[in-house]
């Protein structure tokens, strides 16, 4: 982020030009964009206000029906009420475990380096394949997580974790704090690099604590890194597909279930195309929403430092 | 410098280091243990009770998986989705960073804010439209279509990355070569794209891994299981009844170990691509 925003400053010459000559150079990427969100997007909203048949081919103007449907549909809440549960708690962790991890592999120790590496592991593994073998590490009878807790007599009969209503949607919470963190530590790292040695230097010459420095010179310095991570972590949190997916499929019934794999089971197991797009609609106007906040917050930040 | 912070070797040293083995030991374990279940044989798999370590070292899984289940298919699938997408968002997201990077014009704002929304709105969330969009154009069930989608949704951080080291890079060194006859794309070539292969690297590897992992795209378009990638494919293990564990962790310990090392090595660049468009 540091220097992102040094190089610009550094940048010399940048002409004014037309929009005409800018087309050759960025109309491919427009082009791409156009193809693969601004035509989804309003294929979304439009059919959301369509009578759109199972096989998709009649279309008539069907006004607010499906979202008065979706409305009415007794599931929706309770999956609504788990989504919020899913989002703030998953990136409240996140950010919170996140913080004392950068703060520590941002020391010198013999072996950071590895350490670093280790973390990089379920940021650059498939999210599928992770929640795969948390899957299996959590299974009832031959999972390594039941017969450790065995052996250590806390437990005498297997549980099944990922299945156990009790249990079920924690643990899904949990497999997506564990992928989240490796992304949100190292924003967080690169934000403490950010930081001059120097101001640091200076705070502990003027005999403040570590703890003193941390939350008066260091914390401040962090909040934008800190702002910047827990957005995209809301934003990745809310759109979050993958992991209920391969864990529990949403189930049992829509026990499991956010608004993200409702609305995709309502689409491709249900068939019920309508309340799914009305439903497809109401996310991306929270993202929109998050996007807008990210835009305004960093920018706010930005013009004051 | 360096002796001296060795020779401190504190109680509170000693603590941290615990500490940071401990964490990384945590965040390693389920791909350890994947690799431990990889070479199990299945009977020991379903034993009960099951035990920590292998008993039986079975290397042969890694042999015999390619006999059991379409991996080589997948693998196929997934290499030719993930090259293809990272060669369109070089094509696309080069010249378009590079004009960020040197011009202003009208509607640039816009442009931005169309780049970050890339970024932002996943494919899950406007999955139903992409399905109809993929059918509108007949292109259900093709590599096209995934190809395209996943180029798209991972430019953004290939234009952010790619402007940022464009910007470093003065505008002069081009101008002389300008001067001493080069075209703008000669220029471009021969001087810029040099200086920012850094970034190029970085922005090849992290699309790469981008498209390899992606799995709702692929998971609503694509039927055939000999196009399935390999996210998607080897979902297909767990449907059944007597899940071949052992052969499915060994393919994802195969499609996994590649992407971490080639992650490992952009590691210093990766913030800067995915943070950075909130201070353009």
């Amino acid at each position: 982020m540091k220097s992102a925003s040094t190089k610009r400053k550094s940048s010399v010459a940048t002409h004014d030009v037309s929009v005409a000559s800018a087309l050759p150079w960025i109309g491919p990427a427009l082009l791409l964009i156009i193809l693969v969100v601004i035509w989804p997007v309003v294929e979304l909203v439009r059919i959301s206000f369509t009578d759109i048949t199972i096989a998709g081919s009649l279309l008539d103007f069907h006004g607010f029906a499906n979202y008065r449907e979706l409305l009415a549909n007794p599931d929706l809440y309770p999956v609504a009420r788990r989504t919020l549960l899913w989002v703030f708690g998953i990136v409240f962790f996140t950010v919170i475990l996140s913080l004392p991890l950068a703060q520590l592999i941002n020391q010198n120790f013999p072996g950071r380096k590895y350490v670093r590496w280790a973390l990089i592991f379920p940021w650059a593994a498939s999210v599928v394949m992770t929640s795969m073998i948390w899957t299996w590490i959590l299974d009832a009878y031959s999972g390594e997580f039941n017969l450790t807790l065995t052996q250590l007599g806390l437990i005498d009969e297997p549980v099944d974790w990922v299945n156990n209503p009790g249990s079920s949607f924690y643990v899904l919470m949990a497999v997506a704090v564990f992928v989240s963190i490796p992304f949100t530590t190292y924003v967080l790292l690169a934000g403490l690099q950010s930081i001059p040695n120097d101001i640091v230097e200076a705070a502990s010459v003027d005999g403040a604590s570590h703890w003193q420095t941390y939350r008066q010179i260091k914390f401040p310095l962090l909040r934008n890194a800190l702002l910047i991570a827990t957005i995209i972590n809301l934003i990745n949190v809310f759109n979050s597909f993958p992991i209920i997916w391969i864990m529990t499929r949403g189930g049992p019934g829509y026990e499991t279930d956010t608004t993200t794999t409702f609305a995709y089971k309502l689409a491709f197991i249900e068939s019920n195309m309508g309340q799914s797009t009305a439903l497809g609609v109401f996310n991306f106007i929270v993202i929109l929403l998050i996007v807008s906040l990210y835009l305004k917050l960093t920018k706010a930040t930005r013009t004051e430092l | 410098m360096k002796s001296t912070k060795a020779k401190k070797l504190t109680g509170k040293k000693v603590v941290t280091i615990s500490v940071a083995y401990l964490i990384a030991w945590f965040f390693l374990y389920p791909y350890i243990h994947m690799f431990l279940t990889s070479v199990r044989t299945h009977e020991e798999l379903y034993a009960y009770p099951t035990t920590h370590f292998p008993q039986v070292w079975q290397w042969r899984n890694y042999l015999d998986l390619w006999d059991n289940a379409p991996i080589a298919n997948y693998l196929k699938s997934s290499l030719i989705i993930s090259i293809s997408a990272t060669i369109l968002v070089l094509l696309v997201s080069l010249p378009a960073a590079y004009f960020l990077a040197r011009y202003r014009f009208r509607f640039r704002g816009v442009f931005l804010l169309l780049v970050l929304a890339t970024q932002m709105f996943s494919p899950t969330a406007l999955i139903i439209g992409i399905f109809r969009e993929v059918d509108f154009f007949n292109l259900l069930d093709s590599y096209l279509a995934l190809i395209i989608l996943n180029a798209g949704f991972n430019l953004a951080f290939s234009i952010w990355l790619l402007a940022g080291f464009f910007s470093s890079i003065p505008a002069e060194i081009e101008e002389a070569a300008l001067i001493d006859g080069c075209s703008r794309v000669q220029a471009l070539r021969k001087i810029t794209i040099p200086v920012a292969l850094p970034g190029v690297v970085t922005a090849i590897i992290f699309t790469f891994v981008a498209a390899w992992n992606e799995f709702t795209i692929a998971l609503t378009i694509i039927s055939s299981v000999d196009k399935k990638p390999l996210p998607v494919g080897l979902t297909q293990f767990i449907g059944q009844y007597d899940i071949a564990w052992e052969y499915l962790f060994a393919s994802t310990i195969i499609a996994i170990i590649p992407v971490v090392v080639l992650f490992i090595a952009i590691e210093k660049y990766l913030v800067g691509g995915l943070t950075a468009g909130s201070v353009k």
